[in-house]
Formats: C-alpha cells, structure tokens, sequence
C-alpha cells in the first residue's frame, strides 16, 4: 500500500513537472510579445526594456523555466517582496502573486465541484438503484427516459433558465454567490446551491444509467442467486451482494470523469458568473498571462492526479481482491 | 474462417474474409442466403424504430446546415444584417424599442423573423442558428474524423507492436489524459492562435477554426487509441492473426486485412458518441470568449449572447437551446443504436 502511494506520488510529481513544460514552452513559444502588449502602442523601447527587465523576460527562456519551477519549492525574491513557497510566480497582469490569487479563487471551484459531485452521486445512484430493483415498471421508464433527456441538456442553456426560474422572475434565491464554508457552512450552501444543482443534473443522468446497468448485471450474476436461492432477505442480498458489485464500474467511470468534473465546474462558473478557476484560466489566456496560466494548469492537474490516486485507493477498499500494483 | 468472435472490452465483431456466414438464423437457412456482417448489422438497426427517426433527425440536421445559404437566400434574410441598427431596415420595420429590446412577443417571434432577434443588434435568430449550426456540425465532423484517424493509428501501432513501443505510447496517452482538458482548451486558444497571427492584428475565422482544431485534436484521441489499443491487443493473440504470421503475411497486411476489420464496429460506435461531445466542446469554447467571436455565427456564442441577455429577453435563448437538446438526445440515441447493431450481445 505505501509502495503503492508512493510510486503513484513519483509519477504525479514528473506529469505535474512534464505539463508545467509543456504548457510554458508553448506559450513561450507562440510569438506573443507580452512586454510590448503590456506596454501598448506608443512605447518607447527604453520602456519596453524595462518591463522584460521586470517580469525577467529578458533572461534565456531555460532560465525563467527553472526559475518558475525551483520558485513552487523554494519561494522566490521578487522586487516588490518575497513570495514564500509554494510560489507560482507573479501575474504579469495584476501584479498579485499568483499562488495567493489561485488560493482565493480555488475553493470555490472546489466547493462547486465536490457539492455537485455529492448531489449527482446520491440521486443518480439512488435512481438507478431503484430504476434496477423495480425494472421494467413505470418507475424504472420514467427515471431512464427522463435521465436520457436530461442528459441532452447543457449547463450553460440549464443554468440561465434556472436563475430565470428562481432568481430573476421569482426572486426565490439570491443570485449565486460564494461564501467560505469556514464562514458561514449555511450561506455557503444556499449561495452555490443553484449551480451545483444545476451541474449535478448535467451529470446525474449518466450515472443513473451507468447504476442501472450495472446493477441489472450484479442481480444476474451467480453468487446473487444462490444468496437468494439459500433464503437471504432481499434486502440483504440487494445491498450486500449486488450492490457493491455494482460500484466497480462506477467509481472507475468517476475516476475517468474528474477531469471532465472540474470542467463542468468551469463552465457552470461561467455560467453564473462565478469568481473561480475557469474565470483566471479565462483571463490568463486572453491577457497572455504566462504565470497566472501556468498557475491555473497546475493547480488543475494536481487536482486531478491527487483525486485520481484516491480513486485507485478507492477501489483496493471496496474490491480486495484487486490488488494495488 | 469466418466466426463472431468476442473480444474483451472490445465489443463483438466478425471476421471478414470474403467466405460464407455461418450466423444465418433457422428461418432463414433454407433460402442458404450468404449476408456480410454488414447487412446483418444494417437488418437490426432498421428493426430499431428509436434509432432509425433518430438518424433521420439527425440527417436533418446536417442537411439544414449543410443548406443553410440556401435556406437563408429563400428565406431573404441573413445573420450578418443588423436589422435592428441599421437604418435601411430599423426605419421602415422597427425589431428593437428603445432598450435594445426586441418588440412584439417571445423575442420579437414574427412573419419576418421566424424565431425572433437577437436584443441590441437586430440580428436574425433563424439564420443565425442555421449558420450557427453549419459551423459547429461541419468543425466537430473534421475534428472527430481526425481525432478518430489519430486515436487508430497509435492505438493500432502501441497494440500490434506491444514491448516497449506500447510502453512510450502508453505513457504518451497518460501524459495528454493528465491534463485538465477544458481548462487547457481555454488557456490555450489564445496561445494556438497567436502562431498564426500577430496578436495585435484582427484574427480571421479560419485561423480560428484552425486554431481550435488543433487544440481540441491534441487532447482528443486518447480514449479512440486506448480503446483500439485494448481490442487489437487481445486480437493479436488469436489463430488467425497467428495462421496469418505463420503464412508470411507481412505486418502491414495483418494491420490491414485480419486486424482493422475488426476494430471497426468499437470505432464506429465510438465515432457516434465523440461527435456531439466535440459539438458541445466547440460551443463551450465560443461560450467561454475563446473559440469563435463575433460576428461569426455560432452555436455556442448564441449560449454566451443568450446568458447574458437571459434576464431581460429569456427567448432569445429558446431556440438555440431546444435546438441543442434535441440534437444531442438524438445522437445519443443513435448512438446506442448504432451499438444495438453492431455490438447484440452486449446488453444495456
């Protein structure tokens, strides 16, 4: 298990190394001339030279990298302070320390992405299961025709007909907004409740069907039957059996889909105008912000590679038999 | 040698060498009529009446937008007028009052503007999801082809030369599956499209729609090649691709006549669920500022344009909406047909 951890951590640690060259080489590498957008149409090169000499553009390209990349352990010196570690540069736009910005901003994507993932997880699971107990009844049409559909819709054509619905015409809700947990846990959850409704039924319709299936292949399976054949109560035999069965496929789909949640996160924030990391990641790209860009792809993948480890963990718990290697 | 055979995670296909079908049904023995998988798979899917109107649906689609100038031209109207600005046509037939708002009911829903227009500008709704659509549909078509063709190719080569080929490109695939996929398509738009043009200067469209090829087919193939990967690797170790070695076949023929054939049905089925995801890809972008911007007419612009007027003109966004939801349900319908036939065995 902790060989297992450990080895999973080594390959995280050279993808996140891999992705922050491959995403700094290519915006080094596209002729965009951050010095001279920043310093506008009547620049002087006098005053050109001073902004490279500020943002050290003018240092060789392997320079900055290792600069930026030794900085996230190290902490760096800048001229208007020191940045402690981990330090992911300066935003060339505002001047913030970058890290500080992605500290700010990253709980909310994070809040949105866990509260959706909850609400999918229950319902979509919950209707599934009881989709797959009483197939074939109305039940069970009803829940897969209205997943089928639901499924067809998309957050940013959802999301503005739900803050029609209960925001503008009805005035039911505030409009969404963000407060920290630590705060205030109650107005954290009725601030983002309507875009994590929102993003949920985006993705819940998947993991019913998904539940639904793989439960109906559980019921058939051998060990289900003698269970049921030897008297167990169906309930027992439901839950303990076919059930667990069942969330192997699930949680590996989950696995697969992180990457997928946190971009349905930055699309239900932009939707609804949140302030989160789809936002900087939209504003790094159109300002050419190379630290702040640099800064949103890390945090992002860390994200996605550290919950992927968890996932692989996941299994090993319910499933003992698969082994972690 | 023709037999079903089954593959693990890869779906049922069949062999196809030119002899006869051993899979006729009883009935239909007595006629002893030979018919490729092909056809078999074609009968199934025509018996699917859901799968079948989808497919038409969706063939109407495509044709729409394919005629969209056309269907613009007999209509008489176009998605670059403004009609609500431009004095030609605001003075003798008003669209907006005074708010930039559009007049009359639903969006300003008339004779002359059959869904309504777009608030501020005037513009045409109609027309402009017809164009809209034309581009998404024909950029998600050339995007998936291309990310299908890349996914084959490297999952065919990682899985029919396995050792330490498959190894690189195994870690390759890990490596692009690793990003975060939406946020690296939004920071890097700008970025693609600054090698093309200065960033000071005006973009033209077809830079961008380049532009947005290129990012969405660099962090598109992996689960096409993991997926072919997967289905030849367990193909490699049957007889006949092993008869075909032992008979001398040449690498390149084992690729093509034994193996490729049977990966078409997983590709197939693939290739109808990727399309609409890489629709919806197309439009997130525009939606999020950094795919196509004004005025070129696009689907997913029309969410942006309609998110932010939704307070004020809700209608705006009917349209293009439902448009949306019909279209992705039916592919994703289609899609589960497709698999019906080709793949009976695996059940839903």
């Amino acid at each position: 298990m902790v060989q297992f951890i450990l080895r999973r951590t080594v390959g995280a640690l050279v993808t996140l190394f891999l992705i922050g060259a491959a995403t700094f080489f290519l915006f080094v590498a596209a002729p965009s001339d951050y010095a001279s957008l920043a310093c506008g149409k009547d620049c002087s090169p006098q005053r050109l030279e001073e902004i490279r000499e500020a943002l050290g553009l003018n240092l060789p390209i392997a320079q900055q990298f290792w600069d930026f990349m030794s900085g996230i352990v190290t902490g760096r010196d800048f001229p208007d302070g020191h940045c402690p570690a981990p330090c992911l540069g300066e935003s060339f736009y505002s001047g913030d320390f970058v890290w500080s910005t992605i500290k700010d901003r990253f709980p909310l994507t994070l809040s949105l992405t866990v509260g959706a993932a909850v609400v999918f997880l229950v319902i979509g699971l919950g209707t599934g299961m009881l989709s797959a107990y009483k197939r074939g009844s109305v039940v069970d049409k009803t829940a897969t025709g209205a997943s089928m559909v639901l499924s067809s819709f998309q957050i940013y054509f959802l999301g503005p007909i739900a803050l029609l619905i209960f925001v503008y015409s009805t005035g039911w809700m505030e409009d969404p907004h963000y407060v920290p947990i630590t705060e205030d846990p109650v107005g954290w959850l009725i601030g983002l409740s309507l875009p994590m409704i929102v993003m949920a039924t985006i993705f819940t319709a998947q993991y019913t069907r998904m539940a639904r299936s793989s439960l109906i292949e559980q019921l058939a399976e051998e060990h289900v039957r003698t269970a049921k054949a030897k008297g167990m109560s169906q309930k027992y035999v439901f839950f303990r059996y076919a059930w667990r069965g069942s969330l192997i496929p699930i949680v590996t789909v989950f696995g697969i889909d992180l990457s997928s949640l946190l971009g349905g996160a930055v699309v239900t924030e932009l939707t609804f105008s949140l302030q989160g990391i789809g936002r900087l990641a939209v504003d790094g790209a159109v300002n050419k912000d190379l630290p702040l860009t640099m800064g949103v792809m890390l945090v992002g993948a860390f994200a996605i590679l550290l919950l992927n480890i968890l996932t692989d963990i996941t299994y090993a718990w319910i499933d003992p038999r698969i082994r972690l290697s | 040698m023709t037999s079903p055979i089954d593959i693990e995670g890869g779906g049922t296909s069949v062999v196809v060498d030119g002899e006869q079908e051993p899979k006729t049904k009883p009935e239909e023995a007595k006629q002893l009529e030979g018919r490729s998988p092909g056809q078999l798979m074609w009968i199934r899917f025509k018996r699917d009446r859901t799968g079948v109107i989808c497919a038409w649906v969706v063939l109407f689609y495509f044709t729409v937008s394919l005629l969209a100038p056309l269907i613009a031209k007999l209509y008489g109207k176009n998605p670059y007028t403004l009609y609500g600005v431009d004095p030609q046509h605001a003075d003798a037939h008003p669209v907006l009052d005074d708010f930039g708002l559009p007049l009359g009911y639903f969006g300003g829903v008339s004779g002359d503007h059959w869904f309504g227009v777009e608030p501020q500008f005037g513009r045409d709704v109609f027309t402009m999801l017809l164009y809209g659509m034309r581009t998404s549909l024909y950029m998600a078509l050339g995007v998936t082809v291309l990310l299908v063709v890349t996914g084959v190719i490297v999952g065919l080569i990682g899985g029919y030369f396995g050792g330490r080929t498959d190894y690189f490109l195994g870690r390759v695939t890990d490596f692009f599956l690793s990003f975060p996929q939406q946020l690296f398509f939004i920071a890097f738009m700008p970025v693609v499209t600054a090698f093309f043009v200065d960033p000071r200067e005006e973009t033209p469209t077809y830079f961008r729609a380049l532009a947005i090829l290129i990012v969405l087919w660099l962090l598109g193939w992996m689960p096409i090649s993991r997926l072919v990967r997967s289905t030849v690797l367990s193909l490699r170790e049957r007889e006949f691709v092993e008869a075909a070695k032992v008979a001398g076949a040449s690498p390149w023929r084992i690729v093509r006549k034994e193996l490729l054939p049977n990966v078409v049905s997983p590709i197939l089925i693939q290739f109808t669920y990727q399309l609409p995801s890489t629709i919806l890809t197309i439009a997130f972008l525009s939606f999020a500022g950094v795919g196509f911007v004004e005025p070129t007419p696009d689907w997913g612009r029309m969410f942006a344009t309609g998110a932010d007027v939704a307070e004020q003109d809700p209608a705006f966004m009917f349209f293009p909406g439902v448009a949306l939801v019909i279209f992705v349900l039916c592919f994703n319908l289609l899609g589960d047909s497709v698999r019906d036939a080709l793949d009976p065995k695996s059940g839903r």
